[in-house]
């Protein structure tokens, strides 16, 4: 049986050419080019998709690494018609200006909530034992490998703050 | 039909403050923001085309010669490599702003290291990126170019040049004076989207989706560079994810995927990789500036002197406009002003977010804040009492002035506290804490522009203009314009962009789009109220229109008779443009931190009070504004392009080692928007605020970083061993 990439609960054949990263497989293999690439090298975050939850680079890997997988990309988390609570919330606070990072901070933005959730501790937290609570810094910490050059970086937060409070929902 | 206005006089009758839709100016988010939001929104690259082949760019290796031959042979028998193209119509250099021809050409001469020479193209982007690897090239390297702009004798900018009364003989009179030179390093506009393009021929007919600012520029410097006529070339950017000047001019990937579609017969996409974006577009200039300022006994100036020197390529003629502001800022009679440029073998210098007061602005602001301390005067206090009544030099009056107003508001706002100025008065642990304040300034720009209106008789309208929108906001803003102007919920009202088959409009840059396309839009709907005011017998300042209505019950679509009504709005400035100085005023303050031990700074919190005529939307000027300090935060701490002085070639061609600010780096921003009414400005009464937020906040840091913790520093950005250098004791 051909290896597969499950993609927004979709199956996919992974590539033949296994030079073809995972990143370059979602935008120009099966059209989803909600997926950004800004850099190609893990430098930025706007090419940020759900790997079997956690949030990973998806220029940093190669398609042909992820048979079985199952990945969530910015398509896959809210429509225009029924956009996720995070979508409504950046659209509301202005958490972005071109939006050429955006699909990359929501995607990451969405695991980010789960890793504190899950206690997962950061450079900004009291100790890594323990609950974490959802700081400002928390925050800006956990999402600092998603570059905005237009500098929307205080109204992004605000939008994160104010899912991880319950908001939008 | 066309409805022109060009505008000789100011604008004061303030019509839109008279309509009753009351849109204009609220908070409304984006109107293409789901699409954002939702990865719906389709950018250069991304447009589904058939059969499109991959083209990826070679780039030089030396800093200047000939390419003696290219091993087309090396490639071609790669699995699924197409072509090499090495066309001599490929553009070398990105086309400057508004040049409106095309930019240099012929890649068989290098002039920089990383200058585009030849393009492959194969059927997937990896076959390409692989080949594109693998092309043999020859070159003839010529020895000697100049790489350093300090050891080239430089060219004087006479136009920039001042020399009025004797700055000297000021100097040596004044009370309190100061003689500082600063150096800024280079910027990179990294704008987040590549450059890109997908050039597709019908015939002789070129559609280019493209990843530009200025469409109704690039139309004709591609015309120009493929020797063809602009009525066979469609160019379309209805996203673009960020420029800030990178995009102002076609660069190199749009012609390069144009003769090569035409080359191979099929589709060809180029899109550059973010190294060559670094290496091929455009770098803000270096600065080196000397700043003088010779003020009496009451800190009021007598002297002004500022010279700075810059540096771009043999044949380029932008410099880096360090002095823009610096003409009008500040009083003081006694004037010195110069701007140099080198010509150095460095890739190509040219507008990156607020060319010249982005720089500028950091020296002034801080040798001002040193003034302050000599003088022993507050900084707010300080500027307040050097703010000329009318521009120093050419003696004309002000389109308007909130330099006072922002300095208050936002000094007040933020809690500016006068009694804390001497160095090292508060201290946690390791850390010494701060405040400083800067002015901000940026000039007014305002260009001719077109747009069309149509009132459509299902009770939309149909805004149409070849404008972009690249994050600024211009989709929204033209929605609640003609909402405002019509009596439409925006809702109502579809925007179409960036398209050059819609009428011209000024396109993205200088801060000048909002102003500029917003009163075309203006100018055509003014010219539909004329015609629905006739139908109705009244005239046009009487027509009262809201929620599709008119004041007496009438809709709308009863008015149009079942026929859209359509005019094509053409705003052009006239004599207003040499009557007035006009300009963007406001102030920035920041509490930082600075450690003791290592010299790190961290911005604490960070306030900017602006200027800048009407307010179109409150929440994507506001974006625009923490845009402008975030990149504050950048030239003040962060960024920097370091080039290698053996043969030119950027070094930290990557955003890992081009440090633009993340998201830990930049607190909560407060903003205050003082409004007013510009109408010297535009007839809509509003200046540009893209750039605005960026002109002097990196000194409001570096003037904090001193209060904190006494180290006074002189060169951008202020890195930590930078800090730690000069950190007393």
């Amino acid at each position: 049986m051909a290896d597969t990439i499950t993609v927004n609960e979709t199956a996919y054949p992974t590539p033949d050419d296994p030079r073809v990263s995972l990143l370059d497989f979602l935008r120009q293999h099966i059209g989803l080019t909600g997926t950004k690439k800004g850099c190609d090298h893990g430098q930025c975050g706007a090419c940020t998709v759900i790997v079997n939850g956690v949030r990973i680079n998806s220029c940093l890997t190669l398609a042909a690494m992820h048979d079985g997988d199952s990945v969530t990309t910015i398509e896959g988390l809210g429509t225009p018609d029924e956009p996720s609570a995070l979508q409504r919330a950046f659209l509301e606070h202005d958490g972005f200006q071109c939006g050429y990072c955006t699909p990359g901070q929501i995607c990451s933005a969405t695991a980010m909530l789960e890793e504190i959730a899950a206690d997962w501790p950061s450079d900004a937290s009291e100790n890594l034992e323990g609950r974490i609570a959802i700081s400002g810094e928390e925050i800006r910490e956990r999402m600092s490998g998603n570059l905005c050059r237009c500098g929307a970086y205080a109204n992004i937060v605000a939008a994160i703050e104010e899912v991880a409070a319950g908001g939008r929902s | 039909m066309t409805v022109h206005f060009k505008q000789d006089e100011p604008v004061n009758s303030n019509r839109l403050d008279g309509m009753k839709q009351g849109v204009l100016g609220k908070p409304l988010p984006r109107i293409e923001g789901l699409a954002k939001v939702t990865g719906t929104a389709s950018y250069a690259a991304e447009f589904p085309v058939e059969n499109c082949a991959e083209g990826v760019l070679v780039t030089a290796t030396i800093t200047r010669g000939e390419v003696t031959s290219i091993d087309r042979e090396s490639v071609l028998s790669m699995p699924g490599v197409i072509a090499v193209i090495d066309d001599e119509k490929l553009c070398t250099r990105a086309a400057q702003g508004t040049a409106n021809e095309a930019p240099m050409q012929g890649p068989s001469q290098v002039c920089y290291w990383g200058q585009p020479i030849a393009l492959v193209v194969a059927e997937t982007f990896e076959q390409a990126r692989d080949a594109a690897k693998h092309l043999a090239v020859e070159y003839r390297k010529e020895e000697g170019a100049p790489l350093d702009p300090s050891e080239v004798e430089p060219e004087e900018q006479e136009d920039e040049t001042v020399h009025q009364g004797d700055l000297a003989h000021a100097m040596a009179d004044a009370a309190h004076s100061v003689d500082v030179t600063y150096t800024t390093k280079g910027h990179a506009s990294a704008a987040m989207e590549p450059h890109a393009a997908i050039a597709q021929w019908d015939g002789d007919k070129l559609t280019v989706h493209a990843s530009l600012q200025m469409l109704n520029y690039n139309i004709t410097e591609l015309a120009d560079a493929l020797d063809m006529k602009e009525e066979n070339i469609r160019l379309i950017s209805r996203f673009v994810g960020g420029g800030f000047g990178s995009k102002l001019g076609i660069s190199e990937e749009v012609v390069a995927a144009a003769l090569a579609a035409k080359e191979v017969g099929r589709p060809v996409r180029v899109v550059q990789s973010r190294q060559q974006v670094f290496q091929t577009v455009m770098r803000r200039s270096e600065t080196t500036q000397r700043l003088r300022l010779a003020a009496d006994s009451d800190g009021k100036l007598i002297g002004f002197g500022h010279e700075a020197l810059v540096s771009n390529l043999p044949g380029e003629t932008f410099a880096e406009p360090v002095l823009q502001s610096s003409h009008f800022m500040y009083g003081g009679e006694n004037r010195e002003l110069m701007l140099n440029v080198a010509r150095i073998h460095r890739m190509t210098a040219g507008s990156v977010r607020a060319p010249g007061e982005a720089v500028g602005m950091p020296a002034l602001e801080g040798a001002m804040d040193v003034l302050a301390a000599k003088a022993g005067i507050d900084p707010v206090e300080l500027r307040l009492r050097n703010i000329p009544e009318k521009d120093p030099e050419d003696g004309l009056p002000f389109s308007s002035h909130k330099l006072a107003e922002c300095l208050k508001q936002g000094a007040e706002a933020f809690g500016w506290d006068k009694d804390q100025r001497k160095p090292r008065q508060r201290r946690e642990g390791e850390w010494w804490i701060g405040t400083g304040m800067a002015s901000a300034a940026r000039v007014h720009n305002i260009s001719e522009a077109k747009a069309r209106v149509t009132l459509k008789t299902d009770g939309t309208a149909l805004v149409e203009t070849d404008m972009t929108d690249i994050g600024t906001g211009t989709y929204t803003i033209l929605a609640q314009i003609a909402g405002e102007m019509l009596g439409l919920d925006p809702k109502r009202v579809l925007v179409e962009l960036g398209d050059t088959r819609h009428p011209r409009g000024p396109g993205s840059g200088g801060s000048w789009g909002a102003a500029s396309i917003g009163s075309a839009v203006y100018v055509a709907c003014k010219a539909i109220r004329e015609e629905l005011a006739t139908r109705i017998g009244t005239s046009e300042d009487k027509l009262e229109l809201s929620e599709g209505k008119t004041a007496t019950g009438e809709s709308l679509t009863d008015l149009l008779e079942g026929k859209d009504l359509a005019r094509e709005g053409h705003y052009e400035p006239g004599d207003i443009e040499d009557d007035y100085t006009a300009s963007g005023f406001g102030a920035f303050f920041a509490e930082v931190r600075v450690n003791h031990y290592t010299g790190e700074t961290r911005v604490e919190r960070m306030l900017g009070a602006f200027g800048f005529g009407r307010v179109l939307n409150a929440k994507t000027a506001r974006s625009q504004c923490i845009g402008g300090i975030t990149w504050s935060i950048g030239v003040a701490l962060t960024e920097a392009l370091e080039f290698d002085p053996r043969d030119g070639h950027l070094v930290n061609c990557d955003l890992a080692e081009y440090h633009v600010p993340v998201h830990r780096d930049v607190p909560d921003l407060d903003v205050v928007l003082v409004e007013e009414r510009d109408g010297a400005a535009s007839p809509i009464q509003a200046k540009g605020i893209g750039e605005l937020g960026m002109c002097g906040g990196a000194a409001a840091i570096a003037n904090a970083i001193y209060n904190a913790c006494g180290a006074r520093l002189y060169d951008y950005p202020m890195t930590p061993d930078r800090v730690l250098a000069v950190m007393p004791d």
